[in-house]
């Protein structure tokens, strides 16, 4: 377990031996800086890994930048007027930081946005069809039967309309949607959002699921820390634009910190309410 | 009866061609939230490019629509390019600005190049008539509603079946989530105004063979707007539905009242339609949930 201090610390994590196979590392990201409006300083010099084959947790409290180092990672900051000042992100060892979104999915990245985002209009095969927008006709034919083999709910559902299926089956499209492209590395933007506990664990056991049945590795955005550090390998705890704590995710689940402020015990280890936890976070800062 | 019968004939192609101009109005406005005032240009320059082919080169029927088709992609590539791409992330009324800028540029290149008089072209549907339920009704409308509808079809299809034209309605529904599965959104917009620039070519060069290759094709353009009021901005049954309604209301308040009501009546039933239903007829609800 290292604390970061500013400076970047990779190499913690043991995943930074170049080229393929399980344990390289398949993303980084190296003091990635990216400013909004070119006023609004959000990531300030990040620095993250994830090594291939694992399931990664990016943790932190709200606004911290989490769905912006997403956005960053998938090309999408440019649409909302963001743009990465400097640092640099590699995919498989290659330099994308200036590449445009579409090529990114081409090279095997999929993301899923907070908030699901599925097509509304669109039914649920349709949804599916277009996240194969990369891919050929007939591999998308075979990936559409086992996207449908492992979500069986979405094969009963195909010719609904998404805009009218509950909370978690949307999720589950949204995910049925992202394996389409068939990544090699799936981002998750707070899966869990607006879902019901048991909703949430069913989410999480098809993301684990995925990971250790075809090798996916996962890059998982969670308010949830208990539940995200349950399934990851690794964690990364981000403040205000820069990563504060990483380790592997069941040293985080003991570290004292983590406990207090992102799993919401005590050090007497009874609950406590999101609000004491908020107070907490005003008067102790990781840094 | 038999006065039915033609009006109603007269009625249904007058809408296939309203239907099919419409119908690029709705891709655009689906697409790329732009109003494109320059719907009714597209209709005469489509007709125009045809007659240019066809008359002026004197290239084969069918060459000559081909050449229509490669011109009209061009327009509709350039258009988006050079025209509409600068403009995006500025404000709507910039944005409908710059298309009636662009409708009274491709006129005045239209007169420019052909002069205002009307120009003449053969006949290209035959110009017999059938007799159908004891009328007396003219061939070359039925086979405007018949390739009108051919062509309707052949876009529906595209939209539901086809990977790009699912792609187009996913853009439509959601820009962002569209780019997180690799989908150029710019590639997409540019396809809206290539099918708008060709459906309105397709529109122009039938409407110009039953009435006249002249400066008017772009004013029954206009009634492209009740249409898509009455059928909903962003449906495309609605656009068919709407075309068809308003063409037949032309038509019959033409044949049974006067021609001069029959020009004001669509924005009468405009107004009504849009006081009981806001959306349009088959504007897509918004769907709310959480
Ligand atoms: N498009 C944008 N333009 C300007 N500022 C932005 C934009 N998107 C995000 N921000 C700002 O960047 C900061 C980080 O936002 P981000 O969405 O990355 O946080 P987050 O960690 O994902 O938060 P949450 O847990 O609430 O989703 C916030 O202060 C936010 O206001
Ligand atoms: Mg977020």
């Amino acid at each position: 377990m290292s604390t970061a201090t500013g400076t970047p610390s990779p190499g913690t994590s043991g995943a930074l031996v170049p080229g393929g196979g399980p344990g390289a590392a398949l993303l980084s990201l190296n003091n990635v800086e990216v400013i909004y409006d070119d006023v609004i300083l959000v990531l300030r010099g990040l620095s993250l890994t994830v090594a291939e084959g694992q399931i990664v947790a990016l943790l932190g409290s709200n606004g911290a930048g989490k769905s912006t180092t997403l956005k960053a990672v998938s090309g999408l900051l440019p649409s909302e007027h963001g743009e990465v000042t400097d640092g640099t992100i590699s995919f498989r060892g290659e330099d994308i930081t200036r590449v445009d979104a579409a090529q990114r999915v081409t090279r095997g990245m999929s993301l899923c946005m907070e908030g699901r985002h599925v097509f509304e209009h669109l039914s649920v095969a349709e949804n599916l069809v277009a996240g194969a927008y990369t891919r050929s006709g007939k591999e998308s034919a075979e990936d559409l039967d086992k996207v449908y083999e492992f979500f069986p709910k979405l094969a009963d559902m195909r010719a609904r309309i998404a805009g009218y299926l509950s909370g978690g089956e949307q999720q589950m499209l949204a995910i049925g949607r992202a394996l389409m492209a068939r990544p090699t590395l799936l981002m998750l933007d707070e899966p869990s959002l607006g879902l019901a506990p048991l909703l949430v664990q069913e989410i999480f056991g098809y993301i684990k699921r995925l990971n250790t049945e075809t090798g996916l590795t996962v890059l998982v955005i969670e308010q949830n820390a208990r539940r995200a550090l349950e399934v990851a390998d690794h964690g990364y705890i981000m403040e205000q634009g820069r990563i504060v704590l990483e380790g592997p995710a069941a040293e985080l689940r003991e570290n004292p910190d983590v406990k207090e402020f992102y799993l919401g015990l005590g050090e007497e280890g009874g609950r406590k309410s999101y609000r004491d936890v908020k107070h907490y976070k005003r008067r102790k800062r990781w840094l | 009866m038999s006065t039915f019968l033609n009006l109603l004939v007269y009625g249904l192609a007058d809408g296939a061609i309203l239907a099919l101009a419409a119908l690029g109005f709705v891709l655009i406005y689906k697409a790329t939230s732009v109003i494109n005032f320059a719907q009714g240009e597209f209709l005469l320059v489509g007709a125009y490019m045809f007659y240019t082919a066809f008359v002026v080169l004197g290239l084969p029927l069918v060459a000559a629509v081909l050449v229509g088709v490669v011109v009209a992609t061009l327009i509709g590539v350039l258009v988006e390019r050079f025209i509409l791409r600068p403009m995006i992330g500025e404000d709507p009324i910039s944005i409908i600005m710059v298309t009636i800028g662009l409708s009274m540029l491709l006129k005045a290149l239209v007169q420019m190049f052909y002069g205002t008089s009307p120009k003449s072209q053969p006949a290209i549907l035959p110009r017999s008539s059938v007799e159908f339920l004891g009328a007396t009704v003219p061939l070359n409308r039925l086979l405007v509603i018949l390739i009108a509808a051919v062509v309707l079809t052949a876009f529906t299809i595209f939209f539901r079946r086809s990977r790009h034209g699912i792609a187009m309605r996913a853009v439509a529904d959601d820009q962002q989530a569209a780019m997180t599965m690799g989908i150029s959104v710019r590639r997409i917009f540019a396809l809206a105004w290539v099918l708008a620039a060709v459906s309105a070519l397709i529109a122009g060069v039938l409407l110009a063979d039953i009435s006249a290759v002249d400066q008017n094709l772009a004013g029954f353009g206009l009634m492209v707007f009740p249409v898509v009021i009455l059928g909903g901005l962003d449906s495309v049954p609605g656009t068919i539905v709407g075309g068809l309604i308003i063409g037949l209301l032309t038509q019959f308040v033409s044949g049974y009242q006067d021609p001069g009501l029959a020009t004001v009546v669509p924005y009468v039933v405009l107004v009504l339609i849009l006081l009981v239903r806001p959306y349009g007829l088959f504007g897509e609800t918004r769907i709310e949930r959480v």
